[in-house]
C-alpha cells in the first residue's frame, strides 16, 4: 500500500517538475538575446596579496599605520569605524600616549551630557570610546552625500564576496565609462563610473589621488600604495584577532596531530590480534 | 541487552558496589558503549559517524552555552553583540568560529551517517525505529540550524527568516496568519529573534534527548554492519571498549583536525559576507542563499516555476517538505530482503547516482536562480522523488542479490579458514 502510494506522490512530483522543465525549455529557446546589462560590464577583482594572506600571514605594523594615516585623512570625513574603539591602536604599535592624543584630537567628537545642565553637548574622545560615527543619523549621512550613506567600514573586508581584493580594486578602479555602454547604464549626475562596483555606478566620488597624503616612512603615495596600505588597514579592522587566531591555530593543530598518532598507534595494538 | 555473551558489568570497588546498587549509572554507561556491548567485527570507517555525530553536538552545546552568556538577543544590539563577542571576550573569536564551523560539520557528519544507513540497509528490519528516531533528529538539527543562523542579525539571518517562514506563507487561505503567528510580527522582528534564540537554547537538549532514544533503539537488535548480516554468535563481534572505543579515538582525532583547519585558517569560508553587514529590511541581498547543509533542499523548493493546478510556491514548498518526510517511509519502500548494498548489484548503481544527483542538487541551491540552473535543478529533483518513490520499490523486487557470506567472521577471515576454525573449536 505504502509502495502504490509513494509510486502516485513520486509520479505526481515528477510529472509536474517534467511540465516545468518543458515550459521553461520552451521559454529558454524563444527567448531573445538580452540586451547587454551591467553584470556584462562588471569586473571580478583584482588579484592583490596582503601580509595578512594565508595561514602564517601576519599584520605588517608599519602599513597598518600608513592604512590608519589613509583612513584618518581620507576615508574618516564621510565613514564611520564603529565597532573599533580608539584603545584597539595600540595593535598598530601607537604606545598609548600617541593614542590618548589621536583619540582627543579626532575631528569629530563624542555625543554627551553637560553635567550642569543635563543638554545635550559633545566632548573630546577617550582612549575607551569607539570611533565616533559621522552623522547622528542614517538620513543625515544620505543628506550629506547624494542620498548615498556612507556605508560603516569596520567589516567592510568581511563584508564583501571578493573580501579585501574587492576593495583595493575598487579604490583603483574608477575610469572613464566605456565608450560602448548603453545609456541606461551610464553614470547619472552625481555617480561615478567604477567597473568593480556591482551595478558599475558609485555614488563614492574617486577618493584618492597622487600624493594625497605625507607618509612619515617617506613611502611614496602612489593611489596603490594608500589603496593597498587602507585596505591592508580594514584587514586589521575586520578582524583584530587575527594573528592570535592564527598562532592558536598552530599550537591546536600540533598537539591534535600528536594526539592523533597516538591514537592511531594505541588502535593499532588493541586491534592487533583481531581480525576485521 | 544485546547478546547473552555481553560482559556483565561487576564493580570492583566497593564505592561502586554501592552506587550500583542505589543508581546503575555506571552499568548504563558500560552497557552502552563499555565492555558490554558487544559489536560486530567487522565495522569499517563509516560506524565512526555516529560518536563523531555526538562530538560535535557536545561541542555546539558547550560553546553555545557559553555564546549565550554574552549574546544579546535584542534586534537593536544583536549584531554589535556579536562583534563584541569577536573583539573584547577572551577567546570569544574562537567559540563563534567553533560554533559556526561545528554547525558545518554536524551536518557533514550527519549527512555522511545517513548515507551509510542508505548504503548499508541500516534502515531495514529490525532498526526502522532507529532510522525513525535519526530522521526526527535531522529534522530537529534543521530547525535548530536554521534559527541559529537568524541570531547574528546579519542581512542573511535576516532575509533568510522572512524565506523561511515565508514558504508557510504558501499554504490556501491561512498561510499568511501562519507565518505572522510564527514571526509574532508582520516582518522578522524583536519578537522573532527572541523566540528563535529561545528554541535555539531548547532544541539542542531535544536533540540529545532523541540522540538517548536513538541508541537505546539501536542496542536492542545491536549494531548493524558492512555484510548486512545479522550477528550468529560471539565469535562475530567484540566487545565495544576498547576495541571500539580505541577506533572511534583515532577518528575523533582526524574530525578535530579537519575542524582546527577550518576553524583557524577559514573561519568565514563556509559563511556568506553578507551576513557580516547589519540586517536591514529596506534592502535585499543579490542571492539569498541558506547555509550549505540546506542547498540541495532549496533547489528541489526552487525546482517548481510553473502553476499546474497549485501555484508554483506550494508544489515547492509540498515537494521540499515532501523530499524529507518521504525517507520516513524507506522501510517499508524497499522491501529487498538484502541490507547491505554490497550484494544488491542494481542498488549499488542507483546509489551512486543518487549520491551525484544530491551533490548536483546542492551545487545548484547555491547557484543563482537562473539558466541553466533552474533546467538542471528540475532534473536533479525528477531524479530525487523517482529514485526514492519508483526506482527503489522496483528495484527491491526485480533485483537478484550476489550470494551472502554465511557469517561475519566468514566474511573476515575468508572461505577455507572458517570451515577449519569450527571444527577445531568443538
Amino acid at each position: 500500500m505504502i509502495r502504490i502510494l509513494g509510486f502516485f506522490v513520486g509520479l505526481g512530483f515528477c510529472g509536474v517538475l517534467a511540465y516545468s522543465l518543458v515550459i521553461g525549455a520552451i521559454a529558454f529557446m524563444n527567448e531573445e538575446e538580452a540586451a547587454p546589462t551591467a553584470y556584462d560590464y562588471h569586473h571580478h577583482a583584482q588579484d592583490v596579496s596582503f601580509s595578512s594572506d594565508g595561514p602564517l600571514g601576519t599584520f605588517d605594523r608599519q602599513q597598518l599605520q600608513r592604512g590608519f594615516q589613509v583612513f584618518r585623512e581620507v576615508c574618516a570625513a564621510c565613514h564611520s569605524l564603529e565597532y573599533v574603539a580608539f584603545r584597539n591602536l595600540t595593535d598598530l604599535g601607537f604606545s598609548e600616549a600617541e593614542v590618548d592624543a589621536i583619540a582627543d584630537q579626532w575631528p569629530i567628537q563624542v555625543p554627551s551630557i553637560d553635567p550642569q545642565t543635563g543638554e545635550d553637548t559633545t566632548r573630546p574622545a577617550v582612549a575607551s570610546d569607539h570611533f565616533p560615527l559621522v552623522y547622528s543619523n542614517q538620513r543625515a549621512g544620505e543628506a550629506a552625500n547624494n542620498n548615498a550613506y556612507p556605508p560603516d567600514l569596520s567589516l567592510m573586508t568581511k563584508a564583501r564576496g571578493e573580501g579585501a581584493a574587492y576593495l583595493y580594486s575598487l579604490l583603483v578602479g574608477y575610469e572613464d565609462a566605456p565608450a560602448d555602454l548603453p545609456e541606461e547604464l551610464q553614470p547619472g549626475t552625481g555617480l561615478y563610473y567604477n567597473s568593480y562596483f556591482a551595478n558599475l555606478n558609485l555614488a563614492m566620488p574617486p577618493p584618492l589621488f597622487e600624493g594625497q597624503v605625507s607618509y612619515a616612512d617617506g613611502t611614496e603615495a602612489s593611489v596603490a600604495q594608500m589603496a593597498h596600505d587602507v585596505t591592508a588597514f580594514l584587514i586589521w579592522t575586520a578582524e583584530p584577532t587575527m594573528e592570535a587566531r592564527k598562532s592558536t591555530g598552530w599550537a591546536v593543530l600540533i598537539f591534535l596531530i600528536f594526539a592523533t598518532v597516538l591514537a592511531f598507534l594505541s588502535y593499532k595494538n588493541i586491534w592487533r590480534d583481531e581480525k576485521h | 541487552m544485546s547478546f547473552p555473551w555481553a560482559e556483565q558489568y561487576t564493580p570492583k570497588n566497593p564505592f561502586m558496589k554501592w552506587m550500583d546498587e542505589r543508581l546503575p549509572l555506571p552499568r548504563l554507561v558500560y552497557n552502552s558503549v563499555g565492555a558490554g556491548y558487544p559489536v560486530p567485527r567487522n565495522l569499517n570507517y563509516f560506524w565512526n559517524f555516529g560518536v563523531l555525530a555526538g562530538l560535535a553536538l557536545v561541542i555546539q552545546i558547550v560553546t553555545g552555552v557559553i555564546l549565550a552568556m554574552h549574546y544579546a538577543a535584542n534586534a537593536d544590539i544583536a549584531f554589535a553583540s556579536v562583534e563584541h563577542i569577536m573583539r573584547n571576550v577572551n577567546s570569544g573569536w574562537l567559540l563563534r568560529y567553533l560554533h559556526a564551523n561545528g554547525a558545518s560539520f554536524f551536518f557533514l557528519v550527519v549527512y555522511i551517517h545517513i548515507f551509510r544507513g542508505l548504503y548499508y540497509g541500516s534502515y531495514k528490519a529490525p532498526r526502522e525505529m532507529v532510522w525513525l528516531l535519526g530522521l526526527v533528529i535531522f529534522l530537529l538539527m534543521m530547525a535548530t540550524a536554521f534559527m541559529g543562523y537568524v541570531l547574528p542579525w546579519g542581512q542573511m539571518s535576516f532575509w533568510a527568516t522572512q524565506v523561511i517562514t515565508g514558504l508557510f506563507a504558501a499554504i490556501p487561505l491561512v498561510g499568511e496568519s501562519i507565518q505572522q503567528w510564527l514571526l509574532g510580527g508582520f516582518a522578522p522582528d524583536n519578537a522573532a529573534l527572541n523566540r528563535f534564540f529561545s528554541l535555539h537554547y531548547l532544541l539542542p537538549f531535544v536533540i540529545a534527548g532523541c540522540i538517548i532514544l536513538h541508541i537505546w533503539a539501536l542496542h536492542l537488535p545491536g549494531s548493524s554492519n558492512p555484510t548486512g548480516i545479522d550477528v550468529k554468535g560471539p565469535q562475530d563481534t567484540l566487545p565495544f571498549h576498547p576495541y571500539y572505543t580505541a577506533k572511534d579515538g583515532f577518528g575523533v582525532g582526524i574530525f578535530l583536525i579537519l575542524l582546527a583547519i577550518m576553524t583557524f585558517f577559514a573561519p568565514n569560508y563556509l559563511g556568506h559576507a553578507d551576513n557580516y553587514i547589519e540586517a536591514n529590511p529596506l534592502s535585499t541581498p543579490a542571492h539569498i542563499v541558506p547555509e550549505w547543509y540546506f542547498w540541495p533542499f532549496y533547489a528541489i523548493l526552487r525546482a517548481f516555476t510553473v502553476d499546474f493546478i497549485l501555484p508554483a510556491k506550494l508544489w515547492g514548498v509540498l515537494a521540499m517538505f515532501a523530499s524529507i518526510l518521504l525517507l520516513f517511509f524507506l522501510p517499508w519502500l524497499d522491501k529487498s530482503p538484502v541490507r547491505s548494498g554490497k550484494f544488491r548489484p542494481k542498488f549499488k548503481i542507483w546509489f551512486w547516482v543518487l549520491i551525484a544527483d544530491i551533490a548536483l542538487l546542492g551545487y545548484l541551491g547555491g547557484a543563482p536562480a537562473e539558466e541553466p540552473y533552474v533546467m538542471l535543478s528540475q532534473i536533479g529533483s525528477i531524479y530525487y522523488f523517482a529514485h526514492f518513490l519508483i526506482i527503489l520499490p522496483l528495484i527491491s523486487r526485480t533485483e537478484r542479490p550476489s550470494p551472502l557470506p554465511n557469517s561475519i567472521t566468514e566474511a573476515v577471515l575468508g572461505k577455507d579458514t572458517t570451515a577449519a576454525q569450527p571444527a577445531a573449536a568443538e
